[in-house]
């Protein structure tokens, strides 16, 4: 599995709740609908803006909140990779099942901008500002959980070892 | 190396004499709960699942249905119950919020693991139990293959001293810990001491539930002569269960004592509970709008009845709407059977069916823009009961039931005769 990604940043602050990014309204929409108010009132049209291969950088406890499966609208809009300073175990769990590497760096909202490029290795733990060149140690992810992101997220790997019918029409689109 | 409450469940379900902080371990899960929501969007039922004995499927978060969503997944639930022989499936009728279901039937149960589709599984933390809430992919996965893996986070320990005193209840005693400590982000909580014997079983799942709120991983109370009680009420002639204590050489990565002889009914500001909880007397004399007494933390008999003691002959003050929802289908009936439900719908409360509804501001009880709540549920955070315009502040059912008598932020101790 490719480990090294690089990609544009959008930079949020601290605690921001899984209400932010997935409101109650928005659950009862389709995926495709709901991925449209991430962050409806912390940053209004940012979902206009975000584009594939983009990457989210957090401040500390990001994801704080309930279990629903934000990770899954973070996909549909294309975004490649979370950072935070500090994960909530619950939200790093549930991006890592839907296939999205979530990395664990201490400092680096201080690091980025918006718009800033950046470059990571989730395997290796680190990330790096491409134009300032200032690099950050984080917290690699251990194999069973890069096992996962390998399979391009927990149903896919479900689907494979036979629990699922193939192709993945899981429960939750990943 | 002595290890903590959790770090005892975790090694003995991943058959391993020791685990310790920072370690990744693959255990295997007791009890899987699963929701009507995960049930909701996209559903496809499983070829194979591990264990129907080790799965329940509890209808709360919207029942009855508010809307052909719902009512979608509410089919797609009866028929996966049906096809894959799931006996503990809680439909609407015998439904109630997940948390409280565990706990009534006994589904959460000393030294083992449980895991369910909802963040405050935490709850089941009361009864000894490693519990903490997954994902729907996750959650779907334990169904498939029976494990899932954990990373051990450190432990904070809290030792309670003191007695807690008559107006103070668990929701006050976990608001007096988010104040002063703040967030516990990748932390496991442990609950002990000598204080402990004074805290009723109802009151120690409010405080398990609650730990969602400051984002802990894991809070676990011990299997003490009150929590047998309950687990044998609960589950009477259940199987034998073997409880998880501490080491004395306990590894911790901080021990705090609460005094609880010291403590005063405890009120959350609008926005988080972390750093934002103050003792009722600093609070600013607000007006209220709502006041709610309900969801898994303070849905409980216990506290339908004391919010209708303080109600009891008096009427909730113009222009204030207090509305009540039991925790589960058991504790309306029994609430009704009790009077309670009587001596609130008299003095102005809207009772409501149990669900977590406005808890989470799906589909009843939203609050307009500008509008001001005083909520005894689980969470405070903006946008989370309706309108993001709207302020949210948290107490105790107590609290809430004197609030919704003069219409603005009340310390109960002037309201309970
Ligand atoms: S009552 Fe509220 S906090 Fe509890 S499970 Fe329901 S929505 Fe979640």
């Amino acid at each position: 599995m490719d480990t090294l990604l690089t990609g544009r940043v959008w930079v949020v602050g601290d605690s921001v709740t899984t209400d932010a990014m997935y409101p109650a309204f928005a659950m009862k929409l389709p995926v495709p609908e709901a991925a449209r108010h991430i962050f409806y009132e912390l940053r209004p049209g940012w979902t206009e803006q975000v584009g594939p291969g983009d990457i989210v950088v957090a401040g500390r406890n990001f994801g704080l909140g309930s279990s629903r499966p934000v990770a899954a609208l973070f996909r549909e809009l294309g975004v490649a990779a979370l950072v935070a300073e500090e994960f909530n175990s619950l939200f790093l769990r549930n991006a890592i099942n839907h296939g999205l590497p979530a990395l664990t760096v201490p400092g680096a909202t201080a690091a980025f901008a918006d718009g800033d490029t950046a470059r990571l290795d989730f395997a290796e733990g680190w990330i790096e500002n491409t134009a300032t060149g200032t690099r950050l140690p984080g917290g690699a992810l251990p194999p069973m959980v890069l096992e996962i992101l390998a399979a391009g997220g927990i149903l896919p790997k479900l689907a494979r070892e036979g629990y699922i019918a193939p192709p993945t029409t899981g429960p939750h689109r990943s | 190396m002595g290890m903590t409450m959790i770090e005892r469940i975790l090694a003995r379900k991943a058959g391993l004499a020791q685990v310790s902080a920072g370690q990744t371990v693959v255990c295997e899960v007791d009890m899987t709960v699963m929701i009507d929501l995960q049930f909701a969007t996209a559903w496809t039922p499983p070829l194979r699942i591990n264990d129907p004995d080790k799965v329940a499927v509890v209808m709360d978060h919207a029942v009855p249905a508010p809307s052909v969503h719902d009512a979608a997944g509410g089919t797609r639930a009866r028929a996966f119950a049906r096809d894959f022989g799931i006996a503990r499936f809680y439909d609407v009728g015998r439904h109630g919020i997940c948390h409280q279901v565990i706990a009534e039937n006994g589904l959460a149960r000393p030294g083992e693991i449980l895991a369910c589709t909802d963040s405050h599984t935490c709850a089941a933390g009361a009864y000894n139990t490693a519990a903490r809430g997954l994902g729907p992919a996750e959650i779907y996965s334990i169904l498939c293959t029976g494990s899932t893996w954990f990373q051990v986070a450190p432990t904070v320990r809290y030792e309670f001293t003191g007695t807690r005193p008559a107006a103070v209840s668990g929701k006050d005693v976990f608001l007096h810990i988010a104040g002063v400590y703040g967030d516990a982000t990748n932390q496991n909580l442990e609950y002990g001491g000598p204080g402990l014997a004074s805290i009723p079983m109802s009151d120690r799942r409010t405080i398990a539930t609650q730990g969602a709120e400051i984002s802990a991983d894991f809070s676990t109370f011990p299997a003490d002569e009150l929590c047998r009680d309950f687990i044998e009420r609960h589950s009477p002639g259940g199987a034998p269960f073997t409880a998880a204590d501490p080491d004395p050489d306990a590894v911790y990565a901080a021990v705090r004592t609460v005094d609880l002889d010291t403590l005063v009914p405890q009120v959350a500001r609008p926005g988080t509970v972390s750093r934002n909880s103050f003792p009722v007397t600093e609070i600013e004399r607000r007006k209220v709008d709502q006041c709610f007494i309900g969801s898994c933390a303070n849905g409980q008999l216990e506290d339908l009845a004391v919010a209708a003691a303080i109600v009891r002959g008096r009427t909730v003050a113009p222009g204030v709407r207090l509305l009540v929802t039991p925790a589960s289908q058991q504790v309306y009936r029994d609430a009704l059977r009790a009077g309670y439900l009587q001596d609130l719908a008299d003095a102005g409360a809207v009772v409501t069916n149990s669900t977590c509804g406005a808890c989470f501001g799906y589909h009843m009880g939203l609050l307009a823009p500008g509008e001001v709540c005083l909520t005894s549920s689980t969470r405070n955070f903006t946008g989370r009961m309706g309108s993001p315009d709207a302020e949210i502040y948290m107490a105790s059912p107590a609290t809430v039931a004197a609030s919704a008598l003069t219409g603005y932020v009340t310390d109960p101790r002037t309201e309970l005769n």
